[in-house]
């Protein structure tokens, strides 16, 4: 199970988008960290809180499109529920994704949310593990 | 971008021959100095648009081109269907029909000048704007149908505005052969709360003055005149037509090795038009031109009851709504004959010519009225289709001044305080739910529309008729 690391996570500029980066010991954690990378586009993570639980499962061929899809859904949730989530409980077995994401909903006042995130796209799209052993998830969002 | 790269086949007009898998010339038109301010991944999009099945002519790119997902940004192609030619999702842009609708007010600057505070909150209050507001609107599953097929027509029929509107808008208001059975129940609940909503990012609702008349014939065929105070709406399809784009690129890609679809770039994936895949996306690409057409018909409603508050008088009369990511059936002619082509603008807006059947009567002399956002703080600008840029471009201009820099940049820059009082010290004020939002879309982080506008002008894709400068910009 991949919790979600503080530090784990970055963004890296790509022209008029954003891109997102989360790392971790295992797929699960760079997963779930990613997934904060994508908070922090929309608000500043530290003013959400994990006040409920919503439950995503996704299955793909291999892991760069297991990441596509998963931020797609956390993406969906936000967008269809009006949530920001601050913790996500991720865990990869054999191509699915079964994951809880914690936040609350969108309070423009306190939460100042930036803009919305439309869709991860396949662009910088890459899962893999770097020289030090550690994975990396990242992608460009469209913003 | 290395201008070395191109033959410079004229002052505006910039030429990548073919070689490779390109199967017509690349085109771009600007000015030297924005080609060489463009990214160099404009070079390698346009190369490999160039290289789909069924391309006419030449791959274009308008003067605001820059990187897109897969094609440009400011990227033109036409296809013929008849010669393999394919529909591409990444042609299109995931924020179907994007587009920026105008309205006259009747009224001119010293009218709003003493209530605009009064206004601004009046349009703030009633158009919501910003991550997670939701329209007053709930539709359930079969209402939702109906605004899918009926786009602007729809929301007049349940009271938004009147049928004036309609022929001001492209299509007459509907987008014709939409499919809602080709739209997926997760577009459609990314819709459900979100109609006559504003959106964020670089969306707005701007109130605005005319500065500038260049073309008197043309705007006064508009409805334009100097100090006129306007109404400019930038909006989309919402999270609908982000989950439809989303969801075409997986299908196309994954069925493209059946197609014989060797594609450079995942983003760019594409479909044979007469196939399954093309057939949907086109379906649902339509579907979601109509909520895009129907959602800026709903805001302009919002508008004129926020304008009726504060200064009854005031007449909001549609100039024109034009999108500017759609693909669209049309007829133009190559090499001497007529054809019926697919033609995609991702960041382009349509510029039929004078004389264009498909024009409303008032605009057929002068030509289509091309409507050019600025961002807040900085000007808008009308412009008018013409014959010259009906062979050029099939019929297409640019639509914007597009990003000089990237959102982080502009929060290192300015603070969203620092911006809202600038420009109120300009005269212009902002309402935004978020200042963290303000500061992303600062002014100083956009590129310079006019230097845009003027290459337009010049390469005859459109021509100039006025400049708006913004009194009021709502932003989500």
């Amino acid at each position: 199970m991949g919790q979600t690391p503080e530090a784990e996570w970055e963004h890296f500029a790509h022209d008029a988008d954003i891109g997102v980066r989360g790392r971790g010991k295992t797929p699960a954690e760079a997963f779930a960290a990613v997934a904060l990378a994508l908070t922090a586009v929309v608000a500043d993570p530290g003013s959400v809180r994990p006040e409920r639980g919503v439950e995503i499962a996704c299955a793909a061929s291999d892991l760069e499109a297991l990441l596509f899809d998963w931020l797609n859904a956390v993406i969906y949730e936000m967008d269809t529920q009006g949530l920001l989530f601050r913790r996500f409980e991720v865990a990869i077995k054999g191509g699915r994704l079964l994951a809880t994401c914690f936040g609350e909903r969108v309070e423009p006042a306190r939460h100042q949310p930036a803009v919305e995130v439309k869709g991860a796209t396949y662009t910088a799209l890459h899962v893999a593990q770097d020289e030090r052993g550690r994975w990396v998830a990242e992608c460009v969002v469209d913003v | 971008m290395d201008p070395s790269l191109f033959e410079h086949r004229s002052d505006l007009e910039w030429v990548i021959e073919p070689r490779g898998r390109m199967r017509v010339p690349g085109l771009l038109f600007a000015t030297e100095e924005l080609l060489r301010a463009m990214d160099h991944k404009v070079y390698e999009q346009v190369v490999n648009v160039a290289s789909l099945p069924g391309i006419q002519k030449a791959s274009l790119a308008m003067p605001d081109a820059h990187w897109g997902y897969g094609f440009a940004v400011g990227g033109v192609a036409a296809f013929d269907p008849e010669e393999g030619g394919v529909v591409s999702a990444g042609g299109v842009g995931f924020d179907i029909s994007c587009g920026v609708r105008s309205l006259t007010t009747g009224l001119v600057r010293a009218e709003v000048e003493e209530s605009k505070e009064e206004l601004a909150d009046a349009l703030f209050r009633t158009v919501p704007a910003g991550v997670g507001s939701t329209g007053g609107i709930r539709l359930g599953r079969e209402e939702l149908d109906r605004m899918l097929l009926g786009g602007a027509r729809w929301a007049v029929e349940q009271g938004f505005g009147g049928h004036e509107d309609l022929e001001r808008v492209e299509e007459d208001g509907r987008m014709k052969d939409a499919r809602a059975e080709c739209v997926s129940d997760r577009a459609k609940t990314r819709m459900r709360d979100e109609v006559g909503t504003l959106g964020s990012g670089n969306h707005y609702l701007e109130v605005q003055e005319v500065a500038e008349i260049f073309d008197p014939p043309a705007a006064g065929a508009y409805g334009l005149r100097e100090k006129e105070v306007v109404v400019s709406i930038h909006c989309g399809s919402r999270g609908l037509g982000h989950q439809i784009g989303t969801e075409a690129l997986k299908e196309m890609l994954a069925a493209a090795p059946r197609h014989r679809l060797a594609l450079p770039d995942r983003e760019l994936a594409s479909a044979p038009i007469h196939s399954p895949e093309g057939e949907r996306y086109l379906g649902a690409m339509r579907a979601a031109i109509n909520v895009a057409l129907a959602n800026r018909q709903v805001i302009t409603h919002l508008a004129r009851a926020a304008f009726a508050e504060v200064i009854p008088q005031a007449h909001l009369r549609l100039l024109y709504d034009v999108s500017h990511n759609t693909c669209k059936v049309e007829e133009h002619r190559v090499g001497g004959r007529g054809k019926t082509l697919y033609v995609h603008r991702k960041g382009a807006t349509r510029a039929w010519g004078p004389g264009h059947p498909d024009l409303p009567e008032a605009f057929r002399a002068v030509g289509q009225p091309v409507l050019v956002g600025g961002t807040m703080g900085t000007c808008s600008y009308v412009l008018a289709g013409t014959e010259t840029g009906m062979e050029a471009s099939f019929g297409s201009a640019c639509h914007g001044a597009g990003r000089g820099m990237s959102r982080h940049q502009a929060l290192k820059h300015w603070s969203g305080r620092q911006v809202v009082d600038e420009l109120k010290r300009r005269g212009i004020l902002i309402r935004s739910p978020s200042l963290r939002g303000v500061a992303e879309e600062a002014p100083g982080a956009y590129k310079d529309v006019t230097a845009v506008v003027e290459a337009t002008h010049r390469a005859g894709l459109a021509r100039r008729v006025a400049r708006l400068v913004p009194i009021v910009t709502v932003k989500g």
